[in-house]
C-alpha cells in the first residue's frame, strides 16, 4: 500500500508541475501584453510597470519566481488590473464561499445519489428503479445552467420562496438552490453508475457462493455487495468533482454568490492573467489532491491494485 | 492424410454452409434490426433529423434576420415582442427587439456545428491515440496511458477559458478547444477494446503474414473498432454540447451577433423577472429536446451494437 | 428415511425471448455417505436441478415439483428457513473458483463469517477453525495464507478453500458443481481425490456434477446422466460403464477418448444439443439418436426400471435393439 502510495504521489506533482507550467506560458505567449492597452502608456511607464511585475526577466526566470513564492509562501503574486490587490486576497475573499456551496453540492450527489442508485439495483424493476432512472436521464439533459434558470422560475417568481440570488455569508436559503443546481447532474451520474455497478455485483459469482453459504441478506449486501458496487462510483468522484468546482463558476455569476468563479469570469473579462492564472491553479491542485484521495480510497477497497 | 477423404471434405462443406444460413447475419445487419426495433431511439432519429432540417429550411421563412433590430419592438419586448405571426416574430423577440426565430435557428446551427466537429475531433484524436497505445502495449502503453491519466485531472473548463482569452475568442478556437480536449476518454475506451482485439487469431495471423504494424491498425483494429467508437461518438455529442453552452453561457464563447444555444438561455435567463419567458423557454426547448434525442439515440446503438452491455 | 429425495422437479426461466425449460421431471435420490454423479453436456440441465434445490436459481427462475431433504421439503422454501440449511446441512462449491470467492475479502473473513454466522463463534475461533479446516484440505501454511486475498491463491488452491469453506460447518451433503472444470488435468486429478477423502473421512454424501466421464469413473457410487433437461438413465456408475442401456450413454461412453484405440478421428454424437425454448415432445434426443423411431418424436419416455440393482432408463427402444 505504502509502495502505491508514492507512486501515485509520485504521479500527482509532475501534473501539478506541467499544469503550472502550461498555463505559465500561455498567459505569456499572449498577444499583447496585460498592460497594453487602447491608450498605449508611455515606454517609460510601460518598462517601469514591467519592472514592478518582474515582466522583463526571461520567462523561465518569471516562472521560477512564480513557483517559488506559491511553494514557499503560498503567494500567487499581484493581480494586474486590481492594483492594489494580491491574487491571495481575492482567492481568499472567493473561496471560502465556493467551498462552503461547493462542500454541500458535494455531500448531496454523494448522499443522495449512492442511496438512490442502491433501492433501484436491489429493487430492480419496481417503481423506484423507474424513479431513479428517470431521473438520471432527465438530470442529463438539465445541466446547472439549464436547472439553474427554471429553479429561479419556479422557486423565486412562482412560489417566491427563496431569494433569487445572494449570499448573505451563505444563510441556507441563499444556499438551497445554488446546491440544487450544482448537485443534481452528478447526483444523477453517481445514482445510475452505482445502480449498474450494484446489478453486475449482485450477479457476480461470488454473492452466489455468499447465498450458498446461507448469510442473511443484509450481511450479504453490507459485507459482499456494498463496497465492491463503490468502486465504479469512486472512479468517477474525480471528474464529478471537476465538474462541480467547473460549474462552481456558473453558480457564482448566476446567483451572484461572490465565490471564486465570479473573481475567474471578471478576470477573463478583464485579461487579468494573474488572477486567471492563480485560480485555475489552484482549481487544478485541488483537482489533483483530490483524484489522488479518490485513487487511494479505491486501492484500499481494492486489493489488486495496491501491489 | 489429411486430404484422405473427398466425400467427408464435401461433407464438410455442406455442413458449414448449412451452419452459415443459421448464423450468418453480419454484426451490423443483427445491430441496423436491433435498432430499429427500439422506439425511442427511432423517434428521437426521426426528431433529431426535423430540428437539422429545420435549422437548414428555417431561414426561408424568416421575415427577420438574426442581427437585424427591430425597432417597434426593442424595449418593450414584454409586450410587443410577444410570439406572433402577424408581426414576423414566430418565436418573438429578444430583449434588444431581434427575432428570436432566426436567432434560435443561428444558435442551433452554431450549437450542432460544436457538437459535430467536437465530437469528430474528439473521435479522430482518441481513436488512434488509445488503439495505437493498446496496439503496442508495454512501456509505450503505460506512459501514453499515464499522460492521459495527467490531463484528466486538469481541469479543462478553466483551460479552456484561459485559452479564448489569450488567443482571442473565435469559433474555430471554441471548436478545436472543445474537442481537443474531450478526447481522453474515447482514447481509454478504444485502448481497452483494442487490448482485446488485440489477442484475436486474426491479428495474430495479420502479423504472421508480416503485414506492418500501422496498417493493422488501421486495416483490422480500427474497423472492429467502429461499433463501440460509434456509440461513445453519439454518446460525447451531448457532453461537447453542453461545454459550449456552458461557455457561452458565461458570455466566454460564440460572440455577438451570432450566438448558440447557451448564449441564448443565458439572455433569457437573464430577462426572466420581465414577462418574456419565451426568450428562455423557446431555446431550452430545442436544447432540451436535442439533448434527448441524441442520448436515446446513444442509447439505442448501445443496445443494438453491445448487447451484452444490457 | 431416505436421505434426498427429488421428484418431478421442473426449472423455467422467464426470458425475454420467451420460456425457457431447462430441467423437466426430474426423479432421483440419494442415500446417505454416497457420492452421486450427475453427467451431461453443458445446457443439460445439470446445475440449474441443483441450483433451484439450494434456491440459487436466478431471479427470472422458477422451481416446482418437491426436494425432500431428510424427510423435510426444502423446494421453495423462505430465504431464513433455506439459511438454516445452507452450510449447516447441504453446502456447494461451484465450477469456478477464480470467481466464486469475493475479491475484495481475505479468505479469513470470508471462511470466518460462515462460523460466525451459523456456529455463533467469536472471530478468533472463528479464524482458528478456519486454518484448521484449511490445513485439512492440505493447503500448507493455512495460518498465513489465509491473511491472503483469493488473487493471490492459484485455481487450485482457491479450489481447495472453497471445499474447506464449504465444510466449515460439517454439513451431510456438498454440493460440487464441476469443480474441476476450471483447473489444470493434473490438479482436476487432486481435488477430485480431496474430494473423495472427505467423503470417506466426514462420511459426507457428495453430489458431483460433471460433463467429464473421466472424472465419474472412479470417484462416485452412482450416476445419472441428464440430456436436454431430462434424465436419460441412472444407476451405478460401474453399471453404466459396463453396460449402457440408452443410446445417449452409449454415445457419451464410445466419445471418451482411449489410450488403447487406434481409431483415427474422435467418436462425436452427430448433432446439437436441443433448443430449451420449444416445449418437450418427445424423447430430447431423439433428433441425434440413430435408433430413434416414431414414437421417440412424439411421446416422451418415461424413467422405468432397466433390470435389478435399481437401474433406470428412459427409452422407448428395448435394450437389446442397442447392442
Amino acid at each position: 500500500m505504502l509502495n502505491y502510495i508514492i507512486k501515485r504521489i509520485g504521479i500527482a506533482i509532475p501534473t501539478l508541475l506541467i499544469l503550472i507550467a502550461v498555463t505559465f506560458y500561455l498567459m505569456h505567449a499572449a498577444p499583447g501584453g496585460p498592460f497594453t492597452s487602447e491608450k498605449p502608456l508611455p515606454p517609460q511607464v510601460l518598462a517601469n510597470i514591467e519592472a514592478k511585475y518582474g515582466l522583463d526577466q526571461p520567462i523561465w526566470r518569471q516562472m521560477t519566481t512564480y513557483l517559488w513564492g506559491i511553494l514557499t509562501e503560498f503567494d500567487f503574486g499581484p493581480s494586474y488590473k486590481y492594483h492594489s490587490r494580491t491574487v491571495n486576497e481575492i482567492i481568499g475573499q472567493g473561496f471560502p464561499i465556493t467551498l462552503k456551496y461547493g462542500f454541500w453540492s458535494f455531500i448531496v450527489a454523494i448522499g443522495v445519489g449512492i442511496p438512490l442508485g442502491a433501492i433501484a439495483a436491489i429493487r430492480k424493476n419496481t417503481w423506484v428503479d423507474y424513479f431513479a432512472v428517470g431521473v438520471s436521464i432527465g438530470a442529463q439533459v438539465l445541466p446547472n445552467f439549464v436547472l439553474a434558470p427554471l429553479l429561479i422560475i419556479v422557486f423565486t417568481l412562482w412560489l417566491g420562496w427563496l431569494p433569487g440570488g445572494g449570499w448573505h455569508g451563505g444563510d441556507w436559503e441563499y444556499l438551497v438552490m445554488p446546491v440544487i443546481a450544482l448537485s443534481t447532474s452528478y447526483m444523477a451520474s453517481i445514482a445510475r453508475i452505482t445502480r449498474s455497478s450494484m446489478l453486475e455485483v449482485l450477479n457476480a459469482n461470488y454473492i452466489r457462493t455468499a447465498r450458498a453459504k446461507g448469510l442473511p441478506t443484509k450481511t450479504i449486501f453490507f459485507r459482499h455487495v456494498f463496497k465492491p458496487s463503490l468502486l465504479p462510483v469512486i472512479s468517477y468522484l474525480g471528474p464529478a468533482f471537476v465538474g462541480l468546482i467547473t460549474g462552481s463558476v456558473l453558480i457564482d455569476i448566476f446567483f451572484s454568490t461572490g465565490g471564486m468563479g465570479y473573481f475567474f469570469v471578471n478576470a477573463a473579462f478583464n485579461r487579468d492573467y494573474a488572477v486567471m492564472m492563480g485560480i485555475t491553479i489552484l482549481v487544478g491542485a485541488l483537482t489533483i489532491l483530490f483524484s489522488l484521495i479518490a485513487d487511494l480510497l479505491y486501492a484500499w477497497i481494492d486489493p489488486k491494485i495496491r501491489y | 492424410m489429411i486430404v484422405a477423404n473427398k466425400n467427408k471434405i464435401v461433407k464438410l462443406a455442406e455442413n458449414l454452409t448449412a451452419d452459415e444460413q443459421t448464423s450468418g447475419r453480419s454484426l451490423w445487419a443483427d445491430a441496423r434490426t436491433r435498432f430499429m426495433g427500439n422506439k425511442a431511439a427511432i423517434t428521437s432519429l426521426v426528431i433529431l433529423v426535423l430540428i437539422v432540417l429545420f435549422s437548414f429550411v428555417g431561414p426561408y421563412f424568416a421575415v427577420w434576420t438574426y442581427e437585424q433590430i427591430d425597432w417597434n419592438t426593442m424595449g418593450s419586448a414584454a409586450t410587443l415582442g410577444m410570439p406572433s405571426i402577424e408581426t414576423g416574430h414566430y418565436f418573438g423577440t429578444d430583449d434588444l427587439g431581434r427575432d428570436l426565430y432566426s436567432r434560435v435557428i443561428q444558435g442551433t446551427q452554431i450549437s450542432l456545428m460544436v457538437g459535430i466537429v467536437g465530437a469528430t475531433i474528439a473521435v479522430v484524436v482518441g481513436t488512434l491515440y488509445g488503439a495505437t497505445s493498446g496496439y503496442i502495449g508495454g512501456r509505450t502503453d503505460q506512459i501514453m496511458m499515464r499522460i492521459v491519466d495527467i490531463l484528466m485531472a486538469i481541469p479543462f473548463m478553466f483551460v479552456l477559458i484561459l485559452l479564448l482569452v489569450v488567443f482571442g475568442r473565435s469559433i474555430i478556437m471554441l471548436f478545436v478547444g472543445i474537442g481537443l480536449l474531450s478526447w481522453l476518454d474515447m482514447s481509454r475506451i478504444v485502448r481497452g477494446q483494442t487490448l482485446n482485439l488485440k489477442n484475436k487469431e486474426f491479428i495474430e495471423a495479420a502479423q504472421a503474414t508480416g503485414v506492418s504494424d500501422y496498417k493493422i491498425i488501421i486495416r483490422h483494429i480500427v474497423p472492429n473498432l467502429l461499433g463501440i467508437v460509434a456509440v461513445y461518438a453519439t454518446l460525447l455529442v451531448p457532453g461537447i454540447i453542453i461545454a459550449e453552452s456552458f461557455i457561452s453561457f458565461l458570455g466566454l464563447g460564440v460572440q455577438e451577433p451570432k450566438t448558440s444555444w447557451g448564449a441564448l438561455i443565458s439572455e433569457g435567463a437573464g430577462t426572466i423577472n420581465y414577462d418574456t419567458e419565451w426568450q428562455l423557454l423557446v431555446p431550452l426547448s430545442f436544447f432540451i429536446v436535442t439533448l434527448f434525442c441524441i442520448y436515446f439515440i446513444g442509447d439505442g446503438l448501445r443496445d443494438a451494437l453491445d448487447p451484452k452491455e444490457r | 428415511m431416505s436421505f434426498l429425495e427429488v421428484n418431478n422437479l421442473n426449472v423455467e426461466f422467464n426470458t425475454a425471448d420467451g420460456i425457457v425449460r431447462a430441467v423437466n421431471n426430474v426423479n432421483f435420490s440419494l442415500e446417505e455417505g454416497k457420492i452421486l454423479a450427475i453427467v451431461g453436456e453443458s445446457g443439460s440441465g445439470k446445475s440449474q436441478t441443483v441450483f433451484a434445490m439450494m434456491g440459487l436459481l436466478d431471479q427470472n427462475g422458477r422451481a416446482t415439483g418437491s426436494v425432500k431433504f431428510e424427510d423435510q421439503e426444502i423446494l421453495n422454501l423462505s430465504i431464513s428457513e433455506l439459511n438454516l440449511i445452507r452450510s449447516e446441512k447441504i453446502a456447494m462449491i461451484f465450477q469456478d473458483p477464480m470467481t466464486s470467492l469475493n475479491p475484495y475479502m481475505k479468505i479469513s473473513e470470508q471462511m470466518a463469517e460462515v462460523l460466525i454466522h451459523h456456529k455463533g463463534l467469536s472471530k478468533t475461533d472463528a479464524i482458528n477453525q478456519s486454518i484448521s479446516m484449511l490445513d485439512a484440505v492440505q493447503i500448507p501454511e493455512a495460518k498465513n495464507l489465509i491473511r491472503m486475498y483469493p488473487h493471490e491463491f492459484s485455481g487450485g488452491m482457491r479450489q481447495r478453500v472453497m471445499i474447506a469453506m464449504s465444510l466449515l460447518c460439517n454439513p451431510k451433503l456438498l454440493i460440487a458443481d464441476e469443480p474441476t472444470t476450471a483447473l489444470d488435468v493434473t490438479v482436476q486429478a487432486q481435488i477430485m481425490h480431496l474430494l473423495s477423502d472427505i467423503q470417506k473421512e466426514f462420511g459426507t454424501s457428495i453430489i458431483l456434477i460433471t460433463h467429464d466421464l473421466g472424472v465419474v469413473a472412479g470417484n462416485s457410487d452412482d450416476t445419472l446422466v441428464m440430456y436436454g433437461g431430462q434424465v436419460m438413465e441412472i444407476a451405478e456408475t460401474e453399471l453404466i460403464y459396463a453396460r449402457p442401456t440408452h443410446p445417449y450413454t452409449q454415445g457419451l461412453i464410445s466419445a471418451v477418448p482411449r489410450l488403447d484405440d487406434n481409431a483415427e478421428k474422435l467418436k462425436t454424437i452427430q448433432g446439437n444439443p436441443p433448443d430449451a425454448m420449444l416445449d418437450p415432445v418427445g424423447c430430447p434426443f431423439s433428433p441425434r439418436c440413430k435408433f430413434s423411431k416414431d414414437i421417440c418424436s412424439n411421446q416422451t419416455p418415461e424413467l422405468l426400471e432397466a433390470g435389478e440393482n435399481k437401474h433406470f432408463r428412459a427409452c422407448h427402444v428395448a435394450f437389446e435393439e442397442l447392442l
